[in-house]
């Protein structure tokens, strides 16, 4: 019965032979931009070099490893907002608190490793998202994105007032972290070594974020994110896909933030705040969501231009008007962000199946995968 | 034959929107490996009988069980479980997503969260995919998006993402609606062979196609049911000719 049917529609389907797929351009600039963040350093201190002496810990290797830093709170939004359609107006909030945590703790009990810092950090960002998530997120309906917006918004606005006015943490003044951090016995100083361990940090998030969300997992999660009624008529479970995916992001903030707070030498409450929960949002927007590299471009344009208009002063007071005027833009005209000019919708919802056949660049990571089986 | 207790046992059903009683007291008993068609004119309750069956609204009275069990208060996703799969009215495919994803996205919602996150049942499905891509005659369709589709092909993905899972019963809400008559033709014949396995609970404007394929009706109008019997049966109702002359 099959047989003959089958062959009565569709003569095209002989047998099992799939169509190509269309090519990717991610994967370019994904190696294009991490080969950037590989070099960016040593031209940098060639470029900027003074007399003969190299300084690879010069500003610009500083400034920069904090942007590096804040696009790993641009990742985790990519994976509320962009992955998962859940609009965490509030992502500082794990941030911030990553940063409050391990300041405290280096100061109440000296401590200073890495290894210490960067897990304490995921773990309080964990946690934190997962309470967060679980008001937020669970309960008989699915939330509206509205209610989802304000109430993380309003959790990092209420975390900002109360570290603002808490003597314990500083209040006001935030926290400064005198220490500088160490790994393996040795102190790691803001400049060349610290940038490349916030490369390593960012590259790690990046990876373990593409690998969720090209998995199984992230078919799911690219079902919710188009019909969530749907998907719960064929039986998922929404709101756990939405709370892993909110706390795993909620890991990468938390981890970053840790990383900054100590990078920066200071914590302070604009950091758990709205301000800094607004800059991950439009590094999101800006870049492109829904494709994890677009809020790293994001984040690396808005910083790098405050970075280069700061020398300006005149400039400088203008820039958050014109920060402004470009978010308008790009918002009305350009909702798939810088990457979205490059990336088509559909290789940006891209494709799940197992891919045959030579192993084409890019998508090793979901090779990987299929090796568990 | 002896009867055997019905799969889907709905006794005195009844919904109420507003001042509007859509359903009153509607029984109906489908059993395993049936077709059973749901017809009568427009507003006579058909569709939100198949909501309350598949529990996208609850009723407001009475009871729906699913292979024994009491189903009447379960959410979706829940029945989806016990095999209990609709198929909408609106085509509900994921249109950004491709034809082979929306297949793998059906046949894995019952996987465990830790197995998504692996991926560690991709290329076991892979398979399976392919087979129902197949059976539907899809195949060469594969990588195309879902959404680019005709209106006909992506009923039969529709109706393919519902059977993924293997249901007990299967809710079909108008499948034929914008169908051309080779498109209709051909969904028949892609029914038949699932017989075996599945029962179906049809609703269905076009007579001839509910006719051909069904053992049972039942007739609604206005949220009671006015007959129910084989086919044969109801076609030689007097009380079911006098409505759909009169009125339709």
């Amino acid at each position: 019965m099959t047989e003959t049917t089958a062959n009565l529609a569709d003569d095209k389907a002989d047998g099992k032979q799939r169509p190509r797929l269309p090519l990717s351009v991610l994967p370019i600039i994904e190696i294009a931009m991490l080969a950037l963040l590989m070099l960016y350093p040593i031209f940098i201190t060639y470029l900027t070099a003074e007399g003969e002496a190299l300084d690879f810990n010069n500003y610009f290797v500083v400034r920069v490893t904090s942007i590096i830093l804040l696009a790993m709170l641009a990742v985790s939004f990519d994976l509320c907002w962009g992955y998962s359609g859940i609009m965490s107006f509030g992502q500082a909030l794990f941030f911030g608190i990553g940063g409050y945590f391990v300041a405290k703790l280096s100061e109440e009990t000296g401590m200073t490793s890495m290894l210490i810092i960067i897990p304490a950090g995921m773990l309080v960002g964990l946690i934190s998202a997962l309470l967060v998530g679980w008001f937020l997120l669970i309960s008989k309906r699915t939330p509206t994105i509205i209610f989802v917006a304000l109430g993380s918004l309003t959790a990092s606005f209420a975390a900002e007032r109360l570290v603002a006015g808490w003597q314990w943490v500083g209040a006001g003044n935030g926290m400064s972290i005198w220490d500088f951090p160490t790994l393996f016995g040795t102190d790691l100083e803001p400049g060349i070594g610290f940038y490349y361990l916030a490369v390593a940090c960012l590259l790690i998030a990046y990876l373990a974020s593409r690998y969720l969300v090209r998995s199984q997992f992230g078919l799911a999660l690219a079902g919710i994110r188009q019909n969530e009624d749907r998907l719960a008529f064929l039986g998922y479970r929404l709101q756990a896909f939405k709370l892993i995916v909110f706390s795993f992001a909620g890991l990468i903030a938390g981890w970053g933030g840790a990383i900054y707070a100590f990078h920066e030498g200071f914590v302070g409450p604009a950091t758990v705040g709205v301000t800094t929960s607004t800059y991950a949002v439009l590094y999101g927007l800006f870049g492109g969501v829904g494709t994890l590299i677009g809020p790293v471009i994001g984040a690396g344009v808005i910083e790098g231009l405050t970075v280069i208009l700061s020398d300006n002063e005149t400039l400088k007071a203008y820039w958050p008007i014109a920060l402004g005027a470009v978010m308008l833009v790009v918002v009305a005209y350009q909702p798939t962000g810088l990457v979205g000019l490059l990336v088509t919708q559909r290789e940006r919802f891209g494709s799940f199946g197992i891919r045959k056949g030579k192993k084409s660049s890019g998508t090793d990571d979901a090779g990987k995968a299929d090796g568990h089986d | 034959m002896a009867m055997t207790e019905p799969l889907l046992k709905v006794s005195g059903l009844g919904k109420v929107f507003g001042t509007l009683r859509a359903l009153n007291g509607v029984d109906v008993a489908v059993h395993a490996n049936t077709f059973h068609g749901l017809i009568g004119p427009n507003g006579s309750g058909k569709s939100t009988l198949l909501k309350a069956i598949a529990g996208d609204h609850f009723a407001d009275e009475g009871e729906v069980s699913f292979a024994g069990e009491d189903v009447t208060t379960m959410s979706p996703a829940e029945r989806s479980r016990r095999g209990l799969s609709l198929k909408f009215q609106i085509t509900a495919i994921l249109p950004e997503l491709t034809v082979y994803d929306n297949l793998l996205l059906a046949l894995q919602a019952h996987q465990s969260m830790w197995g998504l996150l692996l991926s560690r049942s991709r290329q076991r499905l892979d398979a399976d995919v392919m087979d129902m891509l197949a059976q539907f005659r899809l195949t060469g369709k594969a990588h195309s998006l879902a959404g680019e589709m005709s209106h006909g092909e992506q009923q039969w993905l529709e109706i393919a993402m519902a059977l993924a899972l293997k249901p007990k019963l299967l809710l079909l809400d108008e499948p034929t609606g914008g169908m051309s008559p080779e498109e209709r033709r051909v969904t028949g014949e892609l029914l038949e062979p699932i017989r075996d396995y599945c029962a179906l609970v049809i609703v269905e404007h076009d007579l001839d196609f509910i006719k051909d394929i069904c053992d049972n009706l039942t007739v609604l109008d206005q949220g009671q049911v006015l007959d129910d019997g084989t086919v044969a049966e109801i076609e030689g109702s007097t009380k079911v000719q006098e409505v759909y002359t009169t009125r339709v």
